[in-house]
Parts: C-alpha cells; structure tokens; sequence
C-alpha cells in the first residue's frame, strides 16, 4: 500500500513539471510570432500610439522572465486577461466555452466506450461472423475522416429524414431536451471512429490474455466462459484499455477542434480556430492552455486508475 | 490519431487474413498512383478552370456538363476536385517524407550508438508526444500563421518521434545481428556499418510506419484546410472545399460530398498500401 501511494504521490509531482513546460510554450506562441505580433493583431491602419498602448497591457515592454512571471502570477490567480476584440473577460468567455467541449467529448467518449468495450469482447471472444462485422466496422471507423461522416449524417438526419438540426447550440439549462437534440449529431460523429479505436484496443488485450495459460487452466476447472472472460480475462485487460482510452480523450479534444467548427458549436476548439483567424492571441493562447490542462489532468487521472487496476504498475514493473 | 497503435498488442492491427498482402498492396498503390496521376495532369483532364466563377450555374446540380456539379460561387466541382487533389496530396505526403528525411538518421543513430545518444534523441522527441496532434497543429499554425507550408511543417513535426521511434526499435534488432559485430570486427567504421548493413535492413518497418501515417497526414491536412487554417483560398483544396459547402450541405449536398469522397478514397489508398507492405515488410511488427 506504501508503494501504491509513493507512486500516487510520485505521479502527482511529475504533472507539475508538465504543466509548467506546456505554461512555457503557451506563453512563447504570442512570443513567437514572426516579426511584431502586436502591429499583426491591430492590423495595419494601428497608429504607433495604439500599438504601444496594447504593448504595454499585455506587457511586451518588460523583460521575458519578467512577463513570463506576471503572466504566470495573473493565471494562478485566475486573470486570464482579456480578449483584444470584444474586450470581454476570458475568464468569463472561457466559463462560457468550457461546458460545451466538455459535453461534445464526454458524451462522445462515454457512447464510444458503451459501444467500443461491449464490441470488442464480443470480436475477441465470439464466432467468425461477429469477428468479421467488427472488423468491418474498425476499418470504416478509422479511415472515414471524422468530418465527412459528419456531413453524411447531417444529410441523412437534417437533410433527409428532417428530425434533428444539423448546427447550432442551446446551452443545457435553458433547454435541456433542444440542447441534447443540438448535440446528437456532433457526438456520434466524434464517437463512431474512436468506439472503432476502442473496440480494436479491447479485442487485442482481450486476445491476448485469453491466449495466457491460466485462461486454459480455468477453462480445464470447468469455470464458464462467461466468467472468464468477465471474471478474469477482462480484468487483466483492463489497464490497456484504460490506458488507450486516456490516449484518446486527447484525439478526441483535438477532434474536437474541428466538430465544433462543423456544427457551429460554441465550445473552446472553435474560440481556438476564431482567434488564430482573428490574430487573437490572448484568447489563443487561453484557449490551448484549457486544451492542454484539461489533457495533462485526464492523463493523470488515467494513469492513477491503470495503477489501482494493477497494482504492478506502481510497483514500477508494469504489465 | 496514431498514439493508440503504441500498444504492442499482436491482435491491435487489421486482421483479415483473406486478403493477401500483395493484394492490399495492388489496390492501396493503384488508387494512389491514378489519384496522383489526376494530380499531376490536373490542367490536362479538368475539364474547367477551377477558379472560373459562373453566376448563372451558382450550385448547379450535378449534370452532364458539370458531372459533380458546381459550388456557391458557381465553380465547377469536378475540376475543383481535381486541383484540389494537388494541394492535399503535395502536403501530406511532402509533410509526411520531410518527416522521414530526419527521422531516419535520428532512429539509426538512437538505435545503433545507445546510451546517452539515445537517451537524448528518444527523451526530446518524446516531448513532442506528450500532446495530442491536433493540438500541436493548431499551436504551431497560432505562431506561425495558417498557410500549406506552415501545415506541412507542423505535420512532419508531429510525425517525427513516431517514425524515429520506429526507426529506432528496428535499428534495436538488426543491431544484435551477429553479421554486425562481424562487420566491426573487421575494422569497418561505424559510418560504414550503419548504411551498408544496419539502415537496408532497418528500413522496412519505417516505410509501412511512413504509409500509414500519410493516410492520417491527409485527414489532419484535410482539417486544418476545412479550419481555414492550412491550404489557403484561392487554391482548391480538399478541406477547404468542404467548409465552403458547409452552410449549402442540405440544398446542394454534391459541393460536400465529392470532396469528402475524394479524401476518402486517398485515405483508404494509403491504409490499404500500409497493411499490405505491414504484412510484406514488418513480420515482428515493429510499425505502430
């Protein structure tokens, strides 16, 4: 159990280093960008006084230790700044968009894990036929692009049968039934090729446990099949799959991106995808640290179950 | 979209014996070589200019004239296709050798010399991995601004630990070989070991690592194209095509789905010719 809880304790210290690194990079962007990135922000009729002006409010003028540190010190404790076009506070922005990403991406990961895990035990235990639909539809899933299945469902349920919306959004609260209607179509989008991804992740750990040789030994006790697979088999499956489902929780984030643009969803992708249009950085950079805060936290979470799942994990052996 | 492929699990790959490796290789090269002969005899075979705005034929339907219709501003679709086919081909598949250009030497020498080279080579690369590819796209195009070259960019740099690390672990094995320690047993330098012996033999599984990953190079072009923030208007591209015809989907679905057919069918091309050389080329399975 000590070992179980230096190994909590030893992972909970290397996200700190993690989130420092991915701070540093998300400082850098506006940083980076070639040549005067606030003349590219205000754009070209910007008089020098303006410029100067948006320079020294988001601190340019000062001492990249410096900046680094007063930015840093304003994240901590929850100023995020400001959004150079609509001068909203992006606290309050993000407070807006974070809700909606979480629900496109819990929804969808949920629907792919129901669809996936359930499959994929079946392909890797059952008959010639459920192995050979299963493998037909991993294939589908993974070499369809997300957004042109996207766009064959909007055609058929928007376009043709005419029941659900094909974009749009209404938050939860003030209608909860039009919201979910709003969101049926980006997640199964979103879901079909990562319940692929799963199902195919589930039958290869299945597999190859079942191919170990205390599953034979089981099945020689006279246990039934369905509690090995349940009882044993899948157990020792288990942290593979956790581990490639916390995998995908970060293509999913990214996929997210694109959904959100496609369904016109206002979630933390799309405010992304405006404000590199818009050369808005503050909300850029606002927008990737979320992105990338909500993956190093999902990362953890995942590797703190895959260790009480198995216990060798934290024991430094790993399976 | 690859990171799930890293569980060394045998039954994780596409696994249908029926068809036989040359088989998938025929079909995957063919639709390739046809997609990047239209490509390239874009000018010759479009039968209209791609960028020639007919406002009469605004979202024409599909029709003898205009097989695949035409678009918003009343372009015809099928040669938008064809050009399009150009830019997205170009950017992947260019992201995708530029990526192997540096990941090959980099896995050979992580792989062959050890120690503290492959400590540091392996250790900075897999920076890079610890987020998600999207992601990382869409930060490097938030520096450097949208635009094909800077897409192309930001994907090889995406694929780069990905086929190093493959690059490596192939090294790894024919490294053991005895031929090896023969062949430096002679007094062969190290230079000379690695690309007469060690790289021919290193070489397969990184090209099936090169062909899968270019079918993910095109869908993730695709999507920074379609975000406005790859391939940039006026050129056709594929996913540009597709978030022009986003807000006229239901009226005139065919702005939508021949482009989206077209990345579907390059797609499968590039899956189809990487399971195929997987099964020819990488038998121990070393490709993710």
């Amino acid at each position: 159990m000590s070992r179980q809880l230096g190994f909590i304790v030893r992972r909970l210290l290397l996200t700190i280093p993690m989130l420092f690194v991915m701070s540093i990079v998300v400082f850098l962007i506006i940083r980076l960008v070639p040549g005067d990135p606030v003349r590219t922000m205000l754009g070209f009729r910007a008089t020098d006084a303006n410029v100067a002006e948006l320079r020294h409010r988001l601190g340019l003028d000062q001492s990249l230790l410096d900046q680094y540190l007063s930015w840093a010190g304003a994240l901590l404790r929850g100023d995020l700044g400001k959004d150079i076009v609509s001068h909203a506070s992006l606290a309050q922005l993000l407070a807006q968009r974070l809700p909606v990403t979480f629900e496109l991406t819990g929804l969808s990961m949920l629907l792919a894990v129901l669809v996936g895990v359930p499959l994929g035990v079946r392909a890797a235990t059952g008959g010639r036929w459920i192995r050979r639909l299963t493998e037909g539809f991993v294939v589908i899933g993974i070499s369809v692009p997300d957004f042109w299945l996207g766009i064959v469902l909007v055609l058929i349920f928007a376009g043709t049968l005419m029941i659900l919306p094909p974009s749009g959004y209404v938050p939860f609260a003030t209608d909860p039934v039009g919201n979910l209607r709003y969101m049926v179509l980006p997640v199964l989008t979103l879901a079909t090729g990562e319940a692929a991804y799963i199902l195919r992740t589930t039958r290869g750990a299945l597999g190859s446990v079942m191919s170990r040789p205390f599953i034979t030994f089981l099945r020689a006790k006279g246990i039934s099949p369905r509690r090995i697979v349940f009882g044993h088999a899948l157990r020792n499956a288990g942290p593979s799959i956790v581990t490639v489902i916390g995998i995908q929780v970060g293509v999913l984030l990214g996929g997210a991106i694109i959904i959100e643009t496609m369904f016109a969803l206002p979630g933390v992708g799309r405010l992304v995808v405006t404000g590199i249009n818009q050369r808005n950085y503050p909300t850029v950079q606002v927008g990737i640290l979320a992105i990338a805060t909500i993956f190093i936290v999902v990362s953890l979470i995942t590797d703190l179950i895959v260790a009480w799942l198995d216990p060798r994990v934290a024991d430094g052996a790993g399976t | 979209m690859t990171e799930t492929a890293s569980t060394p699990i045998a039954g994780g790959k596409i696994e249908s014996h029926r068809h036989s490796p040359k088989r998938l290789m025929l079909v995957g090269g063919g639709i390739l070589v046809l997609l990047a002969l239209i490509a390239i005899a874009a000018p010759l075979i479009a039968p209209h200019d791609p960028e020639a705005v007919e406002v009469h034929r605004v979202l024409g339907a599909p029709s003898l004239q205009h097989p695949f219709g035409s678009d918003v501003l009343g372009r015809d679709v099928l040669s938008r296709v064809i050009y399009a086919l150009r830019a997205s081909l170009m950017v992947s598949v260019s992201a995708v050798l530029a990526s192997l250009i540096l990941a090959v030497p980099l896995g050979l020498a992580a792989g062959y010399f050890g120690r503290w080279v492959d400590s540091t080579i392996s250790r900075t690369l897999d920076l890079i991995l610890v987020f998600p590819a999207m992601l990382l796209a869409v930060t490097f195009i938030a520096i450097l601004g949208p635009g094909s070259v800077i897409a192309a960019i930001a994907i090889a740099v995406i694929y780069l630990p990905i086929l190093a690390r493959v690059m490596r672990t192939s090294t790894l094995i024919v490294s053991r070989n005895d031929y090896i320690a023969g062949s430096r047993a002679r007094g062969a330098s190290h230079l000379r070991v690695l690309a007469t012996h060690v790289a021919p033999n290193a070489f397969g599984p990184v090209i099936v690592q090169a062909s899968v990953l270019s079918a993910f190079a095109l869908q993730l072009e695709a999507g920074l194209s379609f975000l406005g923030l790859g391939t940039q208007p006026p050129t056709p591209s594929l996913g540009g095509m597709l978030a022009d015809g986003r807000e006229v989907l239901i009226q005139a679905p065919w702005v939508e789905i021949f482009p989206g057919l077209a990345i579907v069918v390059a797609v499968l091309g590039f899956t189809f010719l990487g399971e195929g050389l997987r099964r020819a080329f990488d038998p121990r399975g070393v490709a993710e």
